[in-house]
């Protein structure tokens, strides 16, 4: 056994450091792709524990990769050079809501839609709502810095982060932070670590801010005959003065993929449609729900559809929902990105997307967040053909270039992970990924903190096949 | 690695797992276990990884035999993962493995239980008689006040205890076969006994044909019907339960009735699965067909033919723990709650997590007994919470390992358990 491996053992509970093959395999994967084995498994349960395994694995140099549920769809905790996945997912999940100070104190392992339970309990809302936030844990998500459809209004994770409670990867815990609104003092180490994905420590604590629950909800779905319309319509709304909290985008693809998994009788013929929720108090609502009705006409929406019960509005946000699933029939593997844009060039993009799809005849959907510019583009493939994943590479590294030249980014609320290295240099220039990679090295000065992220290898490309 | 065995493992079917862990919060085992392994996400990984090559069929072993098999994954996945076909390849290809390698004693022991056993109405007619004879000839007085029972292997005692009484042999034996009405029926009901229910759960069965009588159904239950093959097919004998499936097609073939009705959420699961059995277009694949569009559970025939009305007040308060094969595999959640909503006087508090398995799952409490109990002690917590007087069930299985639930709380005088049927009649139903 590894001298390293022994030491573990020292502290932990046998039953927590994981050596099986099955369990090793276990914890290789998480939702997006590649597989790579793990030394080990170490699940820790309290901050001590970490700082322990960290302080060994800086000394045998040893890899460590943080992992909280594994829904990671860029690959942020694939333990790509093996050494130790520490599983974060078995921590006991406290959560600590001051709702006076509308703050919340959690633990990593918390899920992050039961912050928001927490919080509504006291007329709360935490704001960020990914649409695995009943099954992704906090850490991960802050670890990635996560978005989700009310991210339009309210922002990603780092936007809602106080302070954090860390362990650098030489073993020592600090604070960064705190938790008051106002915090302006020295660098803001806060902001750096979220998004960082595990790469300068691991978050064992968090304290987040919360806000008043919006009283009510208005939702409604716009039906276009162009997807021009449709982005122009987005773009009109969002400097009308009028911010609602989602504005989600779906494609044709789209819609009759929902429509022939599970039919809810959105408008098959419609070149697109948006759905959007606004939220404040009900009279707000009434008056903003007539305005985005007189615009929609103005950009000449086929179809304006309001909802006439709230289990009616559930129906549109499921059909919502059920697209991943709906574009899975149409082929069995699906390359789910993240790319972003400015939301002025939306249309500019989704034309883009037509002409790399004919070029590479590849399936290629879209839907997403169109309201913040944030579109997942889905190609649709079988992993098993490598023959297509080769053209499905190709189209994917043309997608990231069509977004980078139309002002967008490599990534809006999913991570760079193992996924998106490969093209940070065509976002960040040389220089600019030098200056990331220079606080890295500072930060981890034995490079064990999850190795193979964000920073591209040398010659690293985008590999779907095997 | 062989085609024959990517084929057996549903190889191509963990295709359809995207690993977005969204069945993660839904899985028992992931909770107690508390690791990946034990999760649906980890076990079709396994297989995958197994059928590559990459892991052996030794690996994938203790993962798979530690799945209930309750299908809550089934419920919540995204892209409708065909979760029971991949765990029952993977329990087909451990249990061809483990045939090469078993010392003989135990092979010859399951293969007694598994072919004789369980399929055969008289070994379960003796089990139910055995247990009657121990129960009131003394022997189960003496035996627990010596304490043999705890010298019993598998944990016998702890199941021994929460037992229901038994009917004599005489009123076994005197059961009708066909209860006819006088009144042209509303229905004519095909009643599937089921081996335990038959056996040991005697009076439901009893109970339940009571209540289809007074719904106005004329019931029959043909001789010839046997085990549902559920056992069989979850511990990896595909060949049998294949075998059992027929025969109860053809028994159930005898007469032409509008309802195959059981009382056994996990013996409903079983047959109305019968045609994925057999291969589309051929004939026993259409008589499975015909089979599967008539099998009901008992809760849903009452519900449809709405045709008793509960003249007893029960001044009480219950839960409601539902069959994890009735709610996920068979989709009834609705119609055993609209029953007990309607008896008068009950207070009905549901679970907080009703879709959580209580970890009886056919045999898996006495093949993993600790594992079933760290998943009962959770349902515990959520059953005192509710602070009920009795726990309503719909399934042989959950019934008994609620009795021993509640046994193991110290609650047997606070909190009874009873399965719906029962619980029904003693509401006094009347025809309408």
């Amino acid at each position: 056994m590894e001298q390293w491996l022994k030491e573990l053992l020292e502290f932990l509970p046998e039953k927590r450091v994981l050596t099986s093959l099955a369990d090793r395999h276990s914890y290789s994967f998480d939702a997006s792709f590649g597989e790579y084995l793990p030394d080990a498994v170490v699940q820790v349960k309290e901050k001590r524990e970490v700082a322990s395994v960290l302080k060994i694995a800086n000394r045998f140099q040893v890899p460590v990769y943080p992992r909280g549920s594994g829904t990671c769809l860029s690959g942020g905790p694939l333990p790509v050079h093996g050494g130790i996945v520490l599983d974060m997912s078995q921590w006991p999940a406290d959560i600590n809501l001051r709702p006076r100070d509308l703050t919340v104190t959690v633990a990593p392992s918390v899920l992050t839609g039961n912050i928001n339970k927490a919080a509504e309990e006291h007329g709360l809302m935490y704001a960020p709502d990914p649409s695995s936030a009943h099954v992704a844990t906090i850490g991960g998500n802050l670890a990635e810095n996560s978005g989700g459809p009310r991210g339009l209004k309210y922002g990603v994770t780092k936007d809602h982060v106080l302070g954090l409670e860390i362990v650098t990867p030489e073993g020592e815990i600090i604070q960064t932070g705190g938790q008051t609104i106002k915090n302006v003092t020295g660098i803001d180490l806060t902001k750096l670590i979220v998004g960082s994905e595990g790469t300068l420590g691991v978050i064992v604590e968090a304290t987040l801010k919360l806000m008043p629950k919006p009283p009510a909800v208005q939702t409604m779905m716009v039906a276009f005959d162009g997807v021009r319309k449709a982005g122009e319509a987005i773009s009109q709304t969002l400097t009308s003065g009028i911010l609602p909290a989602k504005m989600e985008f779906m494609d044709q693809a789209c819609i009759v993929a929902v429509e022939n998994f599970q039919p809810v009788g959105l408008p098959v013929d419609a070149a697109a449609v948006i759905i959007i929720e606004l939220d404040g108090h009900p009279e707000t609502l009434r008056i903003e729900r007539k305005l985005i009705e007189e615009i929609m006409q103005e950009v000449g929406a086929e179809e304006v559809i309001i909802p006439k019960s709230d289990e009616e509005a559930a129906r549109l946000w499921h059909a919502r929902k059920q697209v991943s699933p709906a574009i899975a029939k149409i082929k069995p593997t699906k390359v789910s990105e993240d790319a972003t844009v400015p939301r002025s060039k939306i249309p500019d993009f989704m034309d883009r997307l037509q002409d790399i799809k004919e070029k590479y005849n590849v399936e290629v959907v879209a839907f997403g967040h169109a309201g913040d510019g944030n579109l997942h583009p889905n190609v649709l493939c079988d992993k098993r053909d490598v023959e297509e994943m080769k053209r499905v590479e190709l189209a994917v590294e043309e997608m990231f270039q069509a977004a980078l030249d139309l002002g967008g980014t490599l990534s809006g609320e999913h991570g760079i992970g193992t996924m998106k290295a490969p093209f940070m240099e065509l976002e960040l220039g040389e220089i600019g990924l030098e200056m990331m990679k220079r606080i890295k090295d500072s930060w981890d000065p034995n490079g064990i903190m999850n190795p193979g992220k964000i920073f591209p290898e040398k010659g690293q490309k985008l590999v779907l096949h095997k | 690695m062989s085609g024959l065995l990517k084929e057996k493992l549903n190889y191509d079917k963990t295709f359809d797992c995207v690993q977005c862990g969204y069945c993660l919060p839904a899985c028992p085992t992931y909770e107690t276990m508390e690791k990946e392994t034990h999760s649906p996400r980890g076990r079709i990984n396994l297989v995958k990884m197994v059928a590559e090559g990459k892991a052996t069929v030794e690996d994938l072993k203790e993962p798979i035999e530690k799945c209930l098999g309750c299908m809550a994954c089934t419920t919540v996945c995204p892209t409708n993962v065909q979760y029971g076909a991949i765990f029952e390849g993977a329990k087909e290809v451990i249990d061809e493995e483990e045939a090469k390698s078993k010392p003989k004693p135990r092979k010859l022991m399951e293969d007694f239980f598994f072919q004789s056993f369980f399929p055969s109405s008289k070994w379960m007619k003796s089990l139910g008689n055995a247990t009657w004879i121990y129960q009131n000839s003394g022997l189960q007085k003496v035996s627990r006040r010596f304490g043999l029972t705890k010298r019993a292997p598998l944990h016998i005692h702890e199941f021994e205890a929460a037992l229901p009484s038994m009917p004599s042999p005489k009123k076994r034996k005197d059961r009708a076969s066909r209860y006819v009405r006088k009144r042209p029926a509303a229905a004519k009901v095909g009643f599937f006994t089921g081996c335990i229910m038959d056996s040991v759960f005697f009076e439901s069965n009893q109970n339940t044909m009571e209540l289809l009588l007074r719904s106005g159904a004329e019931v029959v239950f043909p001789e010839e019907q046997t085990c549902c093959g559920a056992l069989h097919a979850h511990s990896g004998k595909i060949d049998t339960s294949i075998e059992l499936a027929k025969q109860n097609i053809v028994a159930f073939e005898e007469e032409s009735f509008d309802y195959i009705v059981n009382n056994a959420g996990g013996c409903g699961a079983r047959m109305i699965e019968y045609d994925a059995l057999f291969e589309s277009g051929t004939e026993w694949h259409e008589r499975a067909l015909h089979f599967v569009s008539k099998v009901k559970d008992i809760s849903e025939v009452l519900v449809e033919m709405d045709g008793l009305v509960f003249e007893k007040e029960l001044q009480r308060t219950v839960t409601y723990q539902p069959s994890c094969h009735l709610r996920n595999v068979q989709k009834v959640e609705n119609e055993p709650l609209e029953l007990i909503r309607q008896i008068p006087g009950l207070t009905l508090k549901e679970l907080d997590r009703p879709e959580f398995c209580c970890g009886s799952a056919g045999v898996y409490n006495i093949v993993n007994y600790e594992d079933a109990m760290d998943i009962l002690d959770v349902k515990m917590k959520d059953v005192c919470g509710k602070n009920p007087a009795g726990v309503v069930t719909s399934n042989p299985g959950c019934l008994l390992q609620m009795k021993l639930g509640i046994e193991r709380e110290g609650l047997s005088r606070e909190i009874d358990s009873v399965h719906l049927v029962d619980l029904l009649m003693e509401a006094e139903p009347r025809p309408k």
